[in-house]
């Protein structure tokens, strides 16, 4: 086996390999497809070599790295240079970890297919013609492709675990508020959550247990005592009780996503877990209400992009002009687009109608999640609705890139726990079975998720085969 | 046609104090910023870089607590913080974090002495939120100006903006009740009520209505005004303007207007139909303050003794005049200064007194708190004593003051060095008065020809032979003596 198909914990427990030699597995994997599948928006030069085993790891453009470029893939920060670390990337350079590069992103983390980045869209190791999902593609890709074992993301409606599932690789959102947002560029802050990206379950959990923890400098961050994620990965799942949502295999689902997720619950029966179908109304509202909620959250955060203290500026002897000329220059449409309807529904004369109303239907989705999670210990589903589109499909057409999500968003809205597995293939490209858990049973959904793991063997090398025998460009035109 | 003056007058008036935390109200930054170079006082959370993130200063609360209670107001056990979004240089998130649909507290009220009695001025809300950041625009006039520059030292300083309702119906009583209400900021240490600095900031709404026909005139909000007096005065300006709306001027309509004090006059600012709409909604990067009972009840304990108790004390205590009382608690620190003065001397109303007139002119002409002066308790009350000694006359004694606030020196060094210390000799009165009273035997003639006003000549004569320092009474005496002695 490769280095860089190794995963996290592989490279760690194994005994003979040197620490340079890691570092030149990466790099050189880096260097090797990079050209093709285009994850990163900065690479790090190669430092020196490390005394012991680097813990290599990429980073998402939206999380601030001290001294280095945070563009958020929008030109507006094209070259905004971070003023201090994140607390995930303090965390992660207090334990040792090595972080090579900045991926690729949808612009302020909006939309479904790295798309959006003003810079170029990242390409899908598994089939180069196709996104890599998003918003977080790039670091879905670049794990999914071998240049890094782990990565961060971000996740506001599903951009950590949609592109995982469309890369298979595995992509967590951890409970809403015990991964710290300080250092985190805000898109919308009651539903952003950092996670990680990782070609094992495992990896997943150690690298939360990494990053997670109360801290002072986000006020949202909980309470709540830094728990252990990787406690409860081996506990049989016998007796556990599940339900699946009617709502989530309509018709709205790919039938070949849908067979495969009804084989993996099968499977999961066999194991002795108990799983139900349930109805739960509010699903279908779910996309309604954050489309409302995020670019209303959206409009504000971006308010400070303004051409006064940093980032692209463009003057005026009017200051109104200055303000509008830099933000039509620096903002592409899809953000722009979120801008204008989050002003919108917060405007005098509709925030009743839009923005309340949907505050107070989120609180009844999340009622709804209670409800379901008083008889159950998950909400199992699909994770996307398709498997990976081709690049340019959708990007005409907001509304279908918006239903990309409309399985994974409801978790935001709630706060809850959800992972995304990789279960099978379909078309020749991966599948992801979602698993929401209640809020702070963040080790049950990685207990579940590593059982589903393990039953269906997935191979998370093959988008780097793919890559490696240039199958990749098979279905281009 | 004859300007009426019977308009009613309605104002009420918008307060931003800046409290006196250490730290900013989102972050960690210091709240002291007037010393330092610009943006040097800054973070990445008061100078919006992305990914900050606020944190509510917990001592800021404390504050509005205090100052909520201390206004009679209900303090809300639920508020929360809403973003208030607008675009300005000096605003560097794009949005203020302040309290827009769950405020800190409601429902107060701050009793007011008016020329026609006590008053109430209900309090209708008291928030939080955060200061802006400075523009220092390149000439003097922002529309003259070919650039501005933004400080963001004073960015993030937390405020407590406190509204009245529109209870005020004379420019006199918005000034009594900003005097009032700066007294009480001050009491309780939350506010250092500097309204030339900016530390307590006023807006005024005004109007006027008509009490026959019950029409009102547009209200207008008048900002910039930085001094007492200047409530009074931007209020008076605007109250006679407005009148001209009943004349049928077309010119007073809804706005926002400027005071310049100058020019002494308000000039137009913005209009109605630049208002902005704030799109306010709930801030999502601060949970909201759930406060206890208990927290609030611990904050009640900690209050000091607000003014109009202790006017009432020192009326009981001390058996002083209300007037007297009142000027003395019109400020904490005089307050402080009359009672430390009279634990050490016991005429409480000869203290009272030397304070309203020696002291307060003293205290008026150098623009300080007697706590920002070298006078203490103990120099006041060693003048006395030294009056009642007769070691000083009264008028000695004033000079005395004078120079102790200039030095610092205490009234017996001040004696000692510049001799100033009473003639009560008699014996050596008494030669001096013999001698005046030889050297002007006309005026002697004139006296005893029935012009008794001429003793106060001699009296006159023999204070300026002694630079004052002749025991007065004595002087008296001995000149009646000397004039009214048979001649020898």
């Amino acid at each position: 086996m490769k280095i860089y198909e190794m995963t996290y914990s592989e490279i760690e427990t194994s005994k003979d390999i040197r620490p340079d030699e890691v570092l030149d597995a990466f790099y050189n994997r880096i260097t090797d497809v990079e050209d093709k599948v285009k994850a990163f928006i900065s690479i790090y030069e190669r430092r020196e070599n490390p005394k012991t085993k680097p813990k290599i790891i990429a980073v998402k453009d939206n999380i601030l790295v001290e001294g280095k470029k945070t563009t958020c893939a929008s030109k507006i920060l094209e070259s905004f240079i971070a003023p201090y670390d994140a607390t995930v990337v303090g965390k992660l350079k207090e334990n040792g970890f090595y972080i090579v590069g900045k991926t690729n992103m949808d612009e302020f983390a909006m939309g479904s297919s790295t798309e959006n980045s003003a810079f170029f869209p990242t390409h899908n190791p598994w089939s180069i013609s196709r996104v890599p999902g998003g918003s977080s593609g790039g670091s879905a890709a670049a794990v999914a492709a071998g240049e890094v074992p782990l990565a961060l993301g971000s996740d506001t409606g599903g951009s950590i675990r949609q592109p995982a599932a469309f890369c298979g690789v595995v992509g967590f959102k951890p409970t809403y508020g015990l991964i710290s947002r300080y250092g985190l560029v805000a898109f919308g802050s009651s539903l952003d959550q950092i996670g990680g990206f990782a070609r094992s379950v495992e990896d997943v959990a150690k690298l939360s247990n990494i990053i997670a923890g109360k801290e002072d400098l986000d006020s949202t961050s909980l309470n709540n005592s830094v728990e252990d994620f990787t406690r409860l990965l081996k506990r049989p799942i016998k007796g556990l009780k599940i339900a699946i949502p009617r709502e989530f295999m309509s018709n709205a689902l790919d039938k070949g996503i849908k067979d495969q997720i009804e084989k993996t619950i099968y499977k999961v029966e066999d194991e002795g877990a108990v799983v139900e179908e349930v109805s739960m109304k509010m699903m279908d509202y779910a996309t309604a209400i954050y489309y409302i909620i995020a670019p209303a959250e959206a409009s504000s955060n971006l308010s400070r992009y303004d051409g006064v203290r940093y980032g692209l500026s463009k003057s005026d002897p009017s200051l109104k002009h200055q303000y509008m000329k830099t933000r039509d220059a620096g903002f592409g449409p899809e953000v722009k687009r979120r801008i204008m309807i989050g002003t919108f529904t917060l405007s005098a004369g509709y925030y009743e109608a839009y923005f309340e109303k949907a505050q107070r239907a989120r609180t009844k989705l999340i009622k709804e999640f209670n409800d379901v999670f008083s008889k159950y210990d998950y909400i199992v589903g699909p994770t996307t609705p398709t498997v990976a589109f081709k690049i340019g499909e959708k990007v005409e057409n907001p509304l279908q890139m918006y239903l990309q999500d409309i399985y994974t968003i409801p978790a935001n809205l709630a706060g809850i726990p959800a992972i995304s597995v990789p279960i099978g293939i379909v078309d020749g490209l991966p599948v992801g079975l979602q698993i929401m858990g209640k809020r702070f049973k963040d080790a049950e959904v990685l207990n579940l998720a590593y059982a589903v793991e393990q039953m269906v063997n997935f191979d998370y090398t093959g988008g780097m085969k793919k890559l490696d025998e240039g199958l990749g460009d098979e279905d281009e035109k | 046609m004859k300007m009426r003056n019977d308009y009613k007058i309605v104002i009420g008036l918008e307060i931003h104090a800046q409290l006196l935390t250490k730290t900013k109200m989102f972050c960690g930054c210091s709240t002291e910023y007037s010393f330092d170079d610009p943006n040097t006082n800054v973070c990445p959370v008061c100078m919006g870089m992305p990914g900050a993130l606020p944190i509510t200063n917990e001592q800021a609360i404390r504050f509005g607590v205090k100052a909520a209670l201390a206004l009679n107001c209900r303090v809300n056990l639920y508020s929360r913080f809403d973003r208030k979004n607008y675009f300005y240089p000096d605003l560097p998130k794009g949005y203020q974090i302040s309290q827009y649909k769950y405020p800190l507290a409601e429902h107060g009220y701050l009793p007011i002495e008016t020329p026609n009695g006590e008053k109430k001025v209900r309090i209708r809300r008291l928030h939080l939120e955060e200061d802006a950041g400075k523009l220092i625009h390149q000439s003097d006039k922002i529309d003259t100006a070919e650039y501005s520059l933004v400080d963001l030292n004073r960015a993030g300083i937390p405020l407590a903006e406190i509204v009245t309702e529109p209870d005020m119906a004379s420019p006199r009583e918005a000034r009594i009740f900003m005097e009032k209400l700066r007294n009480i900021l001050r009491y309780i240490d939350v506010c250092n009520g500097n309204l030339e600095e900016g530390s307590l900031r006023c807006d005024a709404n005004i109007s006027l209505v008509d009490p026959e026909t019950g029409r009102s005139t547009p209200r207008i909000e008048v900002k910039n005004i930085n001094s007492f007096k200047f409530v009074e005065h931007a209020l008076e300006y605007e109250a006679n303007r407005l009148r001209r709306f009943f004349e049928g001027d077309k010119d007073v309509v809804r706005e926002t207007r400027g005071w310049d004090s100058k020019l002494q006059m308000t000039i137009s600012q913005r209009g109605k139909e630049e208002e902005n709409d704030y799109r306010y909604f709930p801030e999502p990067d601060i949970p909201p303050i759930v406060l206890r009972e208990e927290f609030i009840e611990e904050i009640k304990g900690e209050l000091p003794e607000l003014p109009d108790a202790k006017k009432k004390r020192f009326m009981q205590m001390y058996n002083i005049p209300e007037y007297d009382a009142s000027i003395l608690v019109s400020s904490k620190e005089l307050a402080n200064f009359f009672e430390e003065c009279c634990a050490k001397y016991d005429k409480p109303k000869i203290v009272s007194n030397w304070i309203m007139t020696e002291v307060l002119r003293e205290l008026k002409e150098r623009g300080v708190e007697i706590n920002e002066t070298k006078i203490t308790s103990k120099h006041l009350v060693e003048l006395l004593k030294e009056i009642d000694k007769g070691t000083i006359s009264a008028n000695t004694a004033k000079s005395v003051l004078e120079r102790a606030f200039e030095t610092g020196e205490m009234p017996n060094e001040i004696v000692e060095k510049q001799g100033l210390k009473q003639i009560s000799n008699a014996d050596e009165i008494r030669k001096i008065v013999q001698k005046v009273v030889e050297e002007n035997p006309k005026v002697v003639a004139q006296y005893r020809g029935g012009k008794t006003k001429a003793m106060a000549f001699f009296i006159g004569q023999v204070m300026k032979v002694t630079r004052g320092k002749a025991n007065p009474k004595m002087v008296n005496q001995l000149v009646k003596e000397a004039l009214e002695s048979p001649e020898e």
